[in-house]
């Protein structure tokens, strides 16, 4: 998935889906382009370098497999970020820092320095901010109450203030955050990390949504019937693809009976957790089918063409349908 | 039993009474008083003669083809007649089995002598045998190196002490693909007892009681290069474990001992062998020895002798007093197909003077007598696939010109074609929401268990797809756990009735085809051999043979085998070892075989016109075939699972034993009433679908099975049955002759089966007798129909194709070098899998296209479709004949009334009448193709319209009619441009005293289809990426930033121009995004409110004028106004935090909150209390002194201020005079 940021998927790029050969990377390639986004902080300027870096991709690719890169590293370094000691560090560097100065960009910096994402050091800190007012509670922060609009949050913050949906709430919403200056340092972290954080989400779901959206047009305007995700779970299906064909077609040669939209970049970590967790069980189902990888996969994954799982990056222009006339 | 023979020789008896005798137990009056009387003394042989004389024919043969295959099915009491070895009748037959391999060294005597011979073979351990229950493929294994069960060695080795005969020393270079010589490691050492070449018929006189089941060693000869398949899994315990050629430790090899360990493991001791296909390694063959000799007609000697016997052996053969016909015509071909004698010493071959003609000197003294031998048999038996190959054989024209003609007319006259065509290929058994959603589960997560069962099923099918061909792999290590695991979360009855149906569905899907089986079971070589002829095959048939040709299927008796697919589902149910899954799967296939064993198929109406009928017949035949291989399938299965908990490794030991297992088991009802089944098909003339499934029910039962009285009855009626499939009889009513010979092939096989007794073939009459069966002819019965075809046949019984392949081995001149059978090399693509075939043509490719769609579609709808094509194609051709053809017999009658009138009365010959006529006519009859077309356009689609649900969906509906359309048109025009000619050339010949109308049909039309077309054609930008645009501002405005860093005024307004187009057009805007906007834009109004956003200017980054500033705002405000549809949080803009931003700011700039807020409030955006609240609440935070003071005047400001458009700008004065006071102080 795409975290969109600077420069966002060129518009022109989704409009018009077209075969552009820079999206499919051999893996050699993506190899290469991986290589350059270790230890890249997820930064609005780190982007703009690597775009510098790499001018003949496209954006929107680049900006998916910088952000699957990152959640990767980030997933492999997520547990040395929680374990208490280290919270309590960053807490107290946190604090040390707003303590001298309560507008720089301390937790940013923070987050930063230590090779982590903004949104979940700002978490980090929230929790830990709202644990030590749980012990004791409402008093100090009940002044910041009334701020909150929301009477279920309120309740809620007051029985569970470091419950997991107050934090959530709290960081779509920082000014829900009974502390000035940590709902400043949150927001400031969310609003620049390019991977993570309840806006980078919003971004990619749209974006996914947007795709699907395309997906649909183009099905109408070839007369392909179909059926999609909630007509599919209205009649009891258990795994559901994004579209169904009504009556499959054939692209370059291989039969199709769903498809399904991916917008993001197909790279191996994530085609294969697909592949287990959606693309097999559709073709359990429904047999073979296409997934497209809006913003390109490895090449060297579109090894299952012959088992019913085919690949492509844009909607496929040599689509054979059912002949109404044979004989 | 020799005296039998002997007196045939001595010709005191004819052959003709012979066989009657044989036959019939009774008399005929055409009996020449003498012969009866001749004949009568020996009645109590009678009984024995045919497995006398089939162990005569193989032990006579041995020294022919040692190194062909085996010599194939050894009955017994052979030599024990032959005359100076009087044995005795009855039990020196068994004696005499070791005198063909006499015991090489001393040690094998001993071996034999052991006094508990019963158990001689056990000690060996965990041998083959022991592993696989004595189903190894082939039991060659078993036979060889005495490895045949307890006490049939047992009973075999007592005797065979006796003899003492002397040791015929071979001769021949040591042959390490030969299993008497070289048995399978592990199977015994190499010792004496592996002198068992292969099964041998052991003929207990009935007077015994029922015997112990005498398991046995497959009657089979399999291909010497099919030896590897019995491949020991005991490795090592033999010095020749390593001692073999690199060649018979192929991977091959390796693979099936692993195989084996793992069903030793698994303590699935009966697991029937894996094809034994696959383990055609190719074992280096024997030494030189390449070049056939050539045979010749005038060196065969006792010409005579061979005569007689060819004659009686081929009257057995004919009789079906054989097991199996096809296993005797195997041998013959061996015996045709023999390279040249093998040296054997002179002194055991040397004919014995003065008695030529007598049993005592050897039958097959040259190849020449093997020749000539065969081609007597073949003069009266041969077979049809094979014609070609044999017509080819210049042996047989050397020695039966006669012969060789009369194959080629055969050849040339058989229209038996074999079709290749493959069923499409198989795939994942669809989801139908009838059968599998939520409704028809007891609880959510019964439905999600099954869900995820559905994905584990299907992932472990791909990976044993992907790995089962890999050395190494073992499906239980590989895939054991999981599967049991899954297994064990079907709780629910429900949930396995679920699972079961999954499983059956895709058994059938997968397996059903023959390439599900494997490969396909016939080469193309026969194809190409037609169209090439013999003369230069050799190579390109080699070639070829290497590149397509299916691996050898084990010989013309193979035991049963799970090839392809099928070895997936047998190891998923020895691993899921679940006893409630068996349960399940045995009523789901039981009910399933119910429900297509009595499936009414469709029986063509005996025709007149031999027309049309053509047209729906085919249809039938395909639809029989397939229901055919469905059954047989499931039956095996059912008979897999069903003797499953009964299979052993070996038969009972001791008869004690036996006899309470077989009480036991008596009471144990059959899964499925088998035999009630089986009568139902004989008496409604079904047998020809009936027994072929029975059969291969039966091939899996346990050594028990035979024993018990309920299944003896069965093998009764089937041997009764066997015996009345004489082929050369056809009369009136009588089965067609392939449904004979498919009926003749499995029930042959099965007569082989290592669980079938032996004896069991040779039954008393008397007992065959008791067991008649009513058949009442019925006129319409399947068996009465031509509804097996050559391909059917050979689908079901591919060992068929063994015959075929020794032919052409001959051809090709390779087979001395792998044991009379071309190596092959098993292609390593796999033509069936879990995956579509790429279709290259785009026949091919609409054609899956059909078959897709139909794959997730209920089956209903297929089975409509395809009804409805089928309706109106035959209907078509109906309609052709009643308009076009009528017209142009109009027009016939017309121009032969011209005719009549120019030529006056006489008119001339008819036949030229009618020639002139037809010459004129028939090219009209190019019109029945477009008018069929037509004519199938217009009614199909009604028809499919009628006959489904209202609700289907119109694309689905229309698909449905266009592919009814579609294959109605294809069986109509096939039908017609094939048959239209003959058709009105016959009408016409009929013309002048018919009367017929004429219509003509209308062009259909075609059912249209929408395209979607909307006003808006969503060129807006992406929700995605305004909220990615807005961020960016947003990170920009709070930091941190490089120097250089800032946004275009330009670009802000252009950014909320985009958004409000985005709001407008809506086409990809989800309520999640378009909260997202509308929190964005909030914080946006904060930031230009506190005057935080950095625009790019010429001198440098800096703030907005204030104007600049309102205008942005004006243009949120009007979005928040008319463009969002989900609620502004407008509240945020006076949260704390986002006020506090003005806090920040030097100066502070309150003029432009005041604007927004009366602007808000004006707009109806917000009430006034609504803000008051919020003024209110903020004065409550802490705020630094002097922003506490002037958020205050701000409130009295705003509270003061009635809501008109002009006093704000006054206010704002206000506030600006306000900040001016901060700038001095500053």
């Amino acid at each position: 998935m795409a975290a969109g940021c600077l420069r966002p998927v060129p518009l022109r790029l989704l409009r018009r889906p077209s075969p552009s050969p820079n999206m499919i990377l051999t893996k050699a390639q993506y190899d290469e382009i991986a290589q350059c986004l270790v230890s890249v902080p997820p930064t609005r300027q780190s982007l703009r370098k690597l775009k510098q870096t790499f001018p003949s991709q496209s954006q929107a690719t680049l900006l998916s497999i910088f952000s699957q890169e990152y959640q990767k590293h980030i997933k492999r370094t997520h547990a040395k970020h929680h374990t208490s000691e280290a919270i309590e560090t960053y807490y107290q560097r946190y604090l040390n820092g707003v303590g001298r100065n309560g507008s720089a960009p301390v937790l940013l910096e923070l987050a930063n320095e230590v090779d982590y994402a903004p949104s979940l050091m700002a978490r980090i800190i929230l929790e830990r901010f709202l644990q030590e007012h749980e012990e004791t509670p409402p008093a100090t922060w009940l002044a910041f109450g009334n701020e909150i609009q929301c009477t279920w949050l309120r309740s809620q913050i007051i029985k569970f203030p470091s419950s997991k949906s107050v934090i959530n709430s709290m960081l779509r919403d920082p000014s829900q955050i009974p502390d000035g200056v940590l709902a400043n340092q949150v927001y400031q972290c969310i609003v620049n990390d390019c991977c993570y954080g309840p806006l980078v989400d919003c971004i990619k779901h749209a974006i996914g949504h947007e795709h699907e959206v395309l997906l649909r047009d183009l099905l109408l305007e070839k007369n392909l019937s179909f059926l999609d995700e909630d007509q599919l779970r209205a009649k009891g299906y258990d795994k559901t693809p994004d579209f169904i064909l009504q009556v499959p077609v054939a692209v370059e040669g291989h039969i199709i009976h769903w498809i399904e939209s991916k917008a993001s970049f197909g790279d191996e970590c994530s085609h294969h957790a697909y592949l287990h967790d959606q693309f097999w069980s559709y073709w359990n189902r429904f047999g073979p089918g296409l997934v497209i990888y809006w913003y390109g996969f490895i090449q060297e994954l579109d090894c299952n063409r012959e088992r019913g799982i085919l690949l492509k990056a844009c909607f496929p222009t040599d689509i054979v349908t059912l002949c109404h006339s044979i004989a | 039993m020799a005296a039998v023979l002997e007196s045939l020789l001595r010709e005191e008896v004819s052959v003709a009474a012979a066989v009657r005798w044989i036959a019939r137990s009774a008399q005929s009056s055409e009996d020449d008083p003498g012969e009866a009387a001749a004949l009568r003394s020996l009645r109590p042989l009678r009984k024995e003669f045919v497995p006398f004389l089939l162990n005569f024919l193989r032990e006579q043969s041995s020294r022919v083809l040692p190194q062909g295959p085996p010599t194939p099915a050894k009955a017994p009491g052979s030599s024990a007649a032959l005359p100076g070895r009087p044995g005795g009748p009855s039990r020196g037959g068994r004696g005499a089995r070791s005198q063909l391999f006499p015991p090489a060294e001393p040690s094998s005597a001993a071996a034999a002598e052991a006094p508990p011979a019963r158990r001689g073979g056990r000690r060996r351990g965990p041998g083959p045998g022991r592993e696989r229950g004595g189903r190894g493929p082939g039991g060659l294994e078993e036979g060889v190196g005495g490895e045949s069960p307890p006490w049939a060695a047992g009973r075999r080795r007592r005797s065979s002490g006796s003899p003492g005969s002397p040791g015929r020393a071979r001769s021949d270079p040591p042959n390490l693909s030969n299993l008497e010589e070289f048995p399978p490691v592990g199977s015994l050492p190499p010792g004496p007892a592996g002198t068992k070449p292969s099964r041998r018929i052991n003929p207990t006189p009935v007077s015994e009681e029922r015997s112990l089941s005498k398991p046995k060693t497959c009657f089979t000869s399999p291909p010497i290069s099919c030896v590897p398949s019995s491949q020991p899994s005991v490795p090592d315990t033999s010095p020749w474990g390593h001692g073999l050629p690199p060649g018979c430790r192929s991977l091959q090899e390796e693979r099936e001992m692993l195989r084996k360990e793992r069903s030793k493991h698994l303590q699935q001791s009966p697991t029937p062998a894996c094809p034994t296909s696959e383990s055609g390694s190719p074992l280096p063959s024997r030494t030189g020895n390449l070049t056939a000799e050539a045979a010749d007609p005038a060196r065969v000697s006792s010409r005579q002798r061979l005569e007689l016997i060819a004659l009686i052996y081929s009257s057995c053969i004919a009789e079906n007093l054989v097991p199996n016909l096809f296993l005797e015509l195997f041998f013959i071909l061996q015996l045709l197909t023999a390279r040249r004698m093998v040296a054997a010493k002179d002194s055991d071959l040397e004919p014995t003077p003065g008695a030529p003609d007598s049993l005592e000197s050897p039958l097959f003294q040259s190849v020449h007598d093997c020749v000539f031998f065969a081609v007597q048999v073949l003069e009266h038996q041969f077979d049809k696939g094979t014609l070609k190959l044999l017509a080819e054989n210049e042996r047989l024209l050397c020695f039966s010109p006669a012969l060789q003609g009369r194959l080629k007319a055969a050849y040339e006259g058989s229209v038996a074609k074999v079709s290749l065509a493959m069923p499409p290929s198989a795939q994942a058994v669809s989801f139908q929401p009838e059968t599998d959603n939520r409704a028809n589960f007891s609880s959510d997560r019964a439905f999600h268990t099954f869900k995820k069962q559905r994905d584990v099923f299907f992932e472990v099918l791909r990976e044993w797809e992907d790995r089962h061909e890999e050395p190494g792999w073992d499906f239980e290590k590989g895939l054991g756990s999981r599967i049991r695991a899954m297994m064990g979360q079907l709780s629910a009855a429900c949930s396995h009735s679920h699972f079961v149906r999954l499983f059956q569905k895709q058994l059938l899907q997968m397996c059903q085809s023959p390439g599900g089986t494997g490969g396909t079971v016939l080469g193309e070589a026969p194809d190409v051999l037609n169209m090439l002829g013999a003369d230069k095959l050799g190579r390109l048939r080699r070639l070829q043979e290497r590149l397509v040709a299916p691996q050898s299927s084990g010989g013309p008796c193979p035991p049963p085998t799970f090839p392809g697919c099928q070895g997936f589902f047998r190891d998923f149910i020895l691993s899921a070892s679940s006893f409630q899954f068996n349960q399940h799967l045995m009523d789901s296939l039981s009910l399933k075989i119910r429900e297509l064993n009595s499936l009414a198929l469709p029986q063509p109406e005996p025709s007149d016109e031999d027309g049309e009928s053509d047209v729906d017949w085919q249809g039938e035949r395909r639809q029989f075939a397939v229901v055919l291989l469905s059954l047989r399938l499931l039956a095996k299965f059912l008979g897999f699972v069903a003797f499953l908990p009964y299979r052993g490794p070996e038969p009972p030991p001791t008869r004690e034993l036996q006899d309470s297992i077989l009480a036991l088991r008596s009471q144990v009802p059959p899964a499925l009433d088998v035999r009630a089944l089986l009568q139902q098909g004989l008496r409604a003339r079904r047998a020809v679908l009936t027994v072929p499934w029975l059969v291969e029910f039966l091939s899996l039962a346990d050594h028990i099975v035979p024993l018990l009285d309920y299944y003896r009855s069965i093998f009764v009626v089937l041997l009764h049955l066997h015996r009345s499939l004489v082929l050369s009889k056809e009369s009136e009513g009588e089965m067609c002759f392939l449904n004979k010979l498919l009926l003749l092939a499995v029930l042959g096989w099965l007569f082989q089966i290592p669980t079938v007794p032996e004896d069991l073939f040779f039954l008393e009459e008397g007992q065959l007798d008791a067991f008649e069966v009513d058949t009442v002819p019925s006129e319409h019965g399947l068996d009465g129909m031509p509804v097996v075809d050559q391909h059917l046949l050979y689908t079901c019984c591919p060992y068929i194709g063994e015959l075929r392949k020794l032919l052409a081995s001959w051809v090709s001149g390779s087979s001395g070098r792998s044991g009379g059978f071309v190596r092959k090399i098993t292609p390593t693509t796999t033509t069936t899998g879990l995956g579509a075939q790429p279709p290259h043509t785009t026949q091919g490719l609409q054609a899956q296209l059909a078959q897709a769609f139909f794959h997730n579609q209920p089956p209903s709808l297929r089975r409509t479709v395809e009804f409805v094509a089928e309706r109106i194609g035959s209907n078509c051709v109906k309609h052709i004949k009643a308009t076009l053809v009528a017209d142009l017999v109009h027009q016939a009658e017309s121009l032969l009334r011209e005719q009549l009138v120019m030529q006056g009365q006489d008119g001339g010959d008819p036949a030229q009448l009618l020639e002139i006529l037809c010459s004129q006519l028939c090219p009209h009859g190019a019109q029945a193709l477009t008018r069929g077309r037509e004519f199938c356009q217009k009614k199909s689609p009604g028809a499919v319209r009628a006959l489904l649900p209202e609700e289907t969906p119109a694309a689905v509906l229309s698909s449905a009619e266009n592919i009814a359309v579609g294959l109605a048109t294809e069986k109509a025009c096939a039908w017609l441009s094939a048959n239209i000619t003959a058709l009105i050339r016959r009408e016409v010949k009929a013309a002048v005293s018919r009367t017929l109308r004429a219509q003509g049909p209308e062009p259909a039309a075609r059912g249209e289809r929408r395209g979607c077309s909307r006003a808006c054609e969503h060129h807006a930008p992406l929700p995605s990426h305004l909220i990615s645009e807005i961020k960016d501002v947003l990170s920009l405005a709070v930091g941190p930033r490089d120097p250089e860093e800032g946004i275009s005024l330009d670009h802000l307004e252009q950014l909320l121009g985009q958004l409000g187009q985005t709001l407008q057009c809506r086409q990809f805007l989800c309520p999640p995004a378009e909260q997202h906007l509308a929190k964005c834009s909030v914080d946006l109004a904060s930031l230009l409110v506190a005057d935080q956003i950095p625009v790019l200017g010429p001198p440098a980054p800096r703030g907005l004028e204030r104007g600049q500033a309102r205008r942005l705002l004006h243009l949120l405000l009007s979005l928040w106004k008319d463009g969002f549809q989900v609620p502004v949080p407008l509240q945020l803009l006076l949260s704390p935090r986002n006020v506090g931003l003005l806090a920040d700011t030097r100066p502070r700039e309150w003029d432009l909150l005041l604007f927004l807020l009366r602007e808000l409030v004006e707009k109806g955006l917000m009430g006034r209390p609504e803000i008051e609240a919020c003024l209110g609440s903020l004065r409550d935070a802490q705020w630094p002194k002097d922003f506490s003071e002037e958020l205050a005047t701000l409130f009295n400001l705003f509270l003061a201020e009635p809501p008109m458009p002009e006093p704000q700008l006054r206010a704002c004065e206000l506030v600006q005079t306000n900040r001016g006071t901060v700038l001095a102080q500053s």
